[in-house]
């Protein structure tokens, strides 16, 4: 069993390992069935942050599927709104929306859109898409819940690493630490590759722990495919008073299907037939831990 | 404010050449913020390190001392005013969260930082998601003085009606800003409220109509129509008051609400009048006058003029010096409307 009651906060779900493991495997599957029904979309981002947001989704988060604007839930933002067949995988596996939405991914009509729509979607909470902007929308929300005096609620913002190079992150950064905001999580995914190259190569954002420190969060660093330390690290974040938290999740794009992972070039290109044979087989083939 | 008399007219003053009285329109908008406060629990303000001068501080100091007095009785209450700093972007997304949740939030600093800086989080936030964001766009318009070009907005209204699901208002005067901000709140939606900095000629009175959507006809007349918005609406009637001494009969339209244009009126003045000119404190293109343009020349087209700033960045100076250089006041008014009514003359 991976849970804890934390004090007065918000208690963790049950769920055995297995259940993540199987969920994370689906939600892989989702995301490579997606882009390759829809000959478009995003692979590399959705499958490096698959496994801490089957946490969140999973375990974290308190929420209702049948009522996604139920008053007490905690709020989820994927600030890299490209990676929004991950989100219509988890939204459609905790039952928020129908599986069979998944095979309009980016059609006409379909409310499961290229980014994110919340005017479409139910369960997204804000329209993303244009990077940069999900941490200022989710200390706004944090906001309210003070004015609110909803302290048992959180916020929790997923970023990509390139992402982070956007001002106005560190503007958010900035004002989630002055106004104090325990109850926002920021997750990053450090897969290290961007659209132009690695990170490193195309705008440095190294040292990354230096710069949130800097900033007045507080900075939690896990491998970001192993259960046991994202659940650790949410657990840390949630129980945290007085400076919001980030987990620096290190991560590898593509992660699960061989071809796909550390490769630049998987960024926002889906697969084709063939690719997309192999890249089942791989990830039904995934042994945890992986 | 001194006190207004009842049946004050501004076109009394402007007959003697006497100025009227004038008021500061972000003045109105502190006052609307504290008063909608006392009853709605939802308003919440931000500024970025503005608040000074767009007066959102006062409304601060309100709460300040609201939070002051709830201590003594040892209740905690947080004040509904938030500075975010030099930094519109994140001000903006902040909005957006808190309108997510039911808040009102009023975003407040000058309309070049917001429309111009922030542009991006207004569109593709809080437009795409149509958020209850309001925006006090203030110092809009080259009368922000010396101060110079980077704080003169030009362009405010131009890069706000590109946007769908914008709302913009624009005030002609005090009465009208404190009419602007209370209809913003009950609108559901982003609205954007233009103000100015420097104080304005009061040319309305308290019960004057203030309806979004609808153009008010403050003078009316047959020979030609100058459809004005804000600040310019003074110089309208100046320009007005002069034109009839020639004989001319001249209708004065106060655009008050910039989007959703009041396609209406606009056809009605075209089909009864048979001139336009428009008159507004912002660049020539893409603002008040093109609106117009674009409704007039696809339903009934007539000839037009358009004065504003002619897509030129300005300069310091004291504002009503630069009015006068830049080509914002009476007399380009009066040459606009020869030149449109000569058109009219060749082409009944």
């Amino acid at each position: 069993m991976l849970t804890k009651w934390i004090g007065e906060a918000m208690p963790f779900k049950n769920v055995r390992l297995e259940e993540l493991i199987e969920f994370a495997r689906q939600v892989r599957l989702d995301i490579l069935f997606q882009t390759h029904e829809a000959e478009s979309g995003h692979v590399g981002g959705p499958l490096s942050a698959t496994d801490f947001c089957t946490v969140l989704f999973k375990v974290v988060m308190n929420y209702d599927p049948k009522n996604p604007k139920w008053e007490g839930r905690d709020i989820f933002i994927m600030s890299k709104g490209h990676c929004s067949a991950l989100l219509y995988s988890l939204l459609a596996r905790i039952g928020v929306i129908p599986v069979d939405w998944l095979k309009t991914f980016r059609q006409t009509g379909s409310p499961l859109q290229g980014h994110p729509n919340m005017l479409k979607c139910p369960g997204v909470e804000v329209s993303t898409g244009s990077l940069g902007q999900g941490l200022s929308v989710g200390n706004g929300i944090a906001l309210a819940l003070r004015l609110n005096k909803q302290n048992n609620r959180h916020v929790f913002v997923v970023a990509g690493d390139g992402e982070i190079q956007e001002g106005q992150y560190w503007e958010a950064i900035m004002s989630a630490a002055h106004y104090c905001l325990d109850n926002v999580c920021l997750t990053v995914d450090v897969n290290g590759l961007q659209i132009d190259g690695p990170t490193c190569e195309v705008m440095n954002i190294e040292p990354i722990v230096d710069k949130f420190r800097a900033f007045n969060w507080n900075v939690i660093e896990i491998n970001g495919h192993r259960f046991e330390e994202i659940i650790e690290a949410y657990q840390k974040a949630v129980e945290a008073k007085g400076k919001p938290t980030v987990v620096l999740a290190h991560t590898i794009k593509g992660k699960g299907v061989s071809f796909m992972e550390n490769q630049v070039d998987w960024h926002g290109k889906p697969p084709n037939d063939k690719e997309y044979a192999q890249a089942v087989k791989d990830v039904k083939e995934m042994k945890y831990p992986w | 404010m001194a006190q207004i008399p009842a049946d004050y007219n501004v076109l009394d003053y402007i007959k003697r050449g006497e100025l009227p009285p004038f008021e500061l329109t972000r003045k109105a908008y502190a006052e609307q913020l504290i008063e909608i406060a006392k009853t709605n629990k939802d308003l919440v303000v931000l500024d970025a390190d503005l608040a000074k001068s767009t007066l959102s501080g006062k409304f601060k100091e309100a709460e300040l001392k609201k939070s002051e007095e709830l201590k003594k009785e040892n209740k905690e209450y947080q004040i509904r005013f938030f500075d975010m700093g030099i930094a519109e972007q994140n001000m903006l997304d902040t909005a957006a969260g808190l309108a997510l949740m039911g808040k009102i939030p009023w975003v407040s600093t000058y309309a070049i930082f917001v429309t111009g800086r922030a542009w991006d989080q207004i569109r593709n936030t809080i437009c795409y998601c149509n958020l209850n964001v309001k925006i006090a766009a203030s110092h809009g318009g080259i009368s922000v003085g010396k101060d110079g070009p980077t704080h003169q907005c030009i362009e405010d209204i131009g890069l706000m009606r590109v946007v769908p699901n914008m709302k913009i208002l624009v005030p002609a005067d005090y009465h009208e800003a404190g009419k602007a901000v209370r209809i913003a709140c009950e609108i559901k939606g982003p609205t954007m409220v233009r103000l100015n900095r420097e104080p304005v000629p009061v040319i309305t009175n308290p019960n004057d109509p203030f309806i979004f959507g609808k153009a008010n006809i403050t003078h009316k007349g047959d020979d030609v129509t100058i459809i004005t918005t804000g600040l310019m609406n003074y110089y309208s009637l100046k320009a007005m008051v002069q034109l009839e001494l020639e004989g001319l009969s001249v209708r004065v339209v106060n655009m008050q609400t910039l989007k959703p244009l009041d396609e209406e009126i606009i056809v009605k003045c075209a089909k009864e009048t048979g001139a336009i000119v428009t008159v507004e404190e912002h660049n020539i293109y893409c603002g008040l006058g093109s609106a117009v343009a674009e409704v007039v020349t696809q339903e009934y087209p007539v000839p037009m003029k358009i004065v504003g700033v002619r897509d030129a960045f300005g300069e310091s100076g004291p504002w009503d010096e630069l009015l006068e250089k830049w080509g914002l006041n009476d007399i380009e008014i009066i040459a606009a409307v020869h030149s449109v009514l000569e058109r009219k003359r060749k082409n009944p």
